[in-house]
């Protein structure tokens, strides 16, 4: 099953939750999620991708308008719990130059509240 | 002298189907002893070349998957009876230019094949494209 599973406000901060791989519908629902706090003027997300151990680029390819749409305001995404392979593809396309990585959710929101 | 062993699949153009194709390459890199992060790289590869014979050949019929084992190496196949491309007229994709302009995000598929294995060659044209990458076992 690929889905966000929850999402919640955590210092400010929007956490996105995911499981299961990160292709096109996962990343149209993450996008989503972020856009539905977005609009209430938050603009710190963070993308706990724990559960999320594969990815495709068409996935990828929408956190990259995530990036766009947060830049109108400032804003920062984030990443905590990546798998090595995740983090490698990310850090190919160029993610790793906009967005931070975090070990931990903990690491995460303590750097970035 | 034996003969290689080889996994064939054959893929029906449906959604996430790539899957099937990672579930193999993780059951043939566990057979070859691969590291976890070659094997995450072969998949990733994989997802990456599916996806593009999926949706850019515009084959209307199945695409087939080659595992062809060696003690140092594995070599995976690819092959769509799509329309074939140019893979010299394939542009590299930029993050940057994504973001400051209106160009379409996607386009990142054959950059991350290149990327993640460690030899990448197309056989293209308009009966079809096979697509041949190679991981080598004991190298970086």
């Amino acid at each position: 099953m690929n889905s966000v599973t929850n999402v919640e406000l955590k210092n400010n901060v929007v956490v996105i939750t995911t499981e299961g791989y990160l292709n096109k519908d996962l990343g149209e629902e993450i996008q989503k999620a972020a856009q539905e706090h977005m609009v209430n003027g938050s603009n710190k997300i963070l993308i706990n991708l724990e559960r999320s151990n594969i990815v495709n680029s068409i996935g990828a390819s929408i956190l990259i308008e995530l990036i766009e749409e947060l830049q109108e305001t400032d804003g920062v995404l984030a990443f905590c719990n990546l798998a090595t392979i995740i983090e490698k593809t990310f850090k190919i396309m160029g993610l790793t130059k906009y967005c931070e990585s975090y070990s931990t959710q903990e690491e995460a929101l303590k750097s970035m509240s | 002298m034996s003969k290689k062993p080889t996994v064939e699949l054959k893929l029906p153009i449906l959604k996430n189907m790539e899957l099937v194709a990672t579930q193999t390459a993780e059951v043939v890199s566990k057979h070859m002893d691969l590291s976890e992060d070659k094997a995450g790289e072969i998949s990733m590869a994989l997802i990456e070349a599916c996806i593009n014979a999926f949706e850019h050949s515009e084959s209307k019929s199945e695409i087939y998957i080659h595992f062809l084992i060696d003690d140092d190496n594995l070599t995976i196949k690819v092959i769509d009876k799509g329309k074939g491309f140019d893979s010299t007229n394939v542009k590299i994709p930029n993050i940057e230019t994504k973001l400051t302009t209106s160009e379409k995000k996607r386009g990142w598929g054959i950059m991350l094949i290149k990327e993640l294995m460690d030899s990448v060659d197309f056989e293209s044209d308009h009966t079809g494209t096979t697509l041949t990458m190679t991981k080598k076992k004991n190298t970086k």
